[in-house]
């Protein structure tokens, strides 16, 4: 679980891959070729800050034909964002006790 | 109008069954999602995304149906179920990775408002979701962030 935060705050820890970030943002679903041609930066540069977004799990590709798409992953942000922005201290619900008791329940099934 | 495809990607320490499970039973969905997933899941058969025992807000086909791997639904208004132009898809995508799971949402078609309603969404269903299947127990307030939050 660390290592997965780890990982995120290491991939946004850089303004390439932020940029990176904004314009799959703007325009989801794009090609490797596509955003280096809008970077000032090589090929194979955009290449390595994906695959580091990639394994921060801050990108998701879909395999389209011959062509890799990119995808903004925001799940991990927005597990940040729960991890300081929820309220934390409600009261638990007796139903979600319950729900859990369920779920381990049926590990052996 | 154009149309948007959003892909989420959330990895869960639980089981493929588990993550199926979590996503047809109405009780576990409506515990994480707010709203409850309703349908006997056999393809060709209809689906509804309702607070439960409300009317729904979401109305749909089951398309692909391969427990616990692969399920494939179509979301529509309940105004309008069957306006090709109103309709989007939904793929729920489980791969078990040694005890870890990766689930992938891949939702395409959607237009300009179905965009809106789900970019905000998602996550926070994900999330809830990850924290419900590891911990056993759901965020508090999961939806507070997002809703009256403009999403651009």
């Amino acid at each position: 679980m660390a290592d997965d935060m780890d990982r995120v705050f290491k991939a946004l820890a850089d303004a390439s891959r932020r940029r990176l970030l904004d314009l799959l943002h703007a325009d989801q679903g794009q090609t490797l070729g596509a955003l280096a041609a809008r970077l000032d930066m090589t090929r194979q540069a955009v290449s390595q800050h994906l695959a580091l977004l990639e394994a921060a799990n801050l990108v998701a590709t879909v395999k389209r034909g011959r062509e890799k798409l990119h995808y903004l992953n925001p799940v991990p942000i927005h597990d940040i964002q729960a991890r300081w922005i929820g309220k934390f201290e409600r009261p638990r619900l007796d139903a979600l006790a319950e729900l859990k008791t369920r779920l381990e329940g049926e590990q052996d099934g | 109008m154009a149309k948007h495809t959003y892909v989420y990607v959330t990895y869960i320490r639980s089981t493929p069954e588990k993550v199926w499970e979590a996503l047809t039973d109405a009780a576990i969905s409506a515990s994480y999602w707010e709203r409850e997933n309703v349908s006997d899941w056999k393809v060709g058969s209809d689906w509804q995304h309702r607070l439960p025992g409300k009317s729904p807000d979401v109305v749909g086909k089951v398309l692909e149906s391969d427990p616990p791997n692969r399920l494939v639904t179509s979301w529509a208004p309940p105004s309008e179920p069957a306006d090709p132009a109103k309709t989007s898809h939904c793929a729920f995508d489980i791969e078990d990775l040694n005890g870890k799971v990766r689930l992938t949402v891949t939702h395409s078609d959607l237009d300009d408002q179905g965009l809106k309603d789900v970019s905000g969404g998602w996550p926070a269903v994900l999330s809830n979701l990850k924290t419900l299947l590891e911990t056993g127990r759901t965020l508090p307030d999961p939806f507070g962030a997002v809703e009256g939050h403009p999403e651009s």
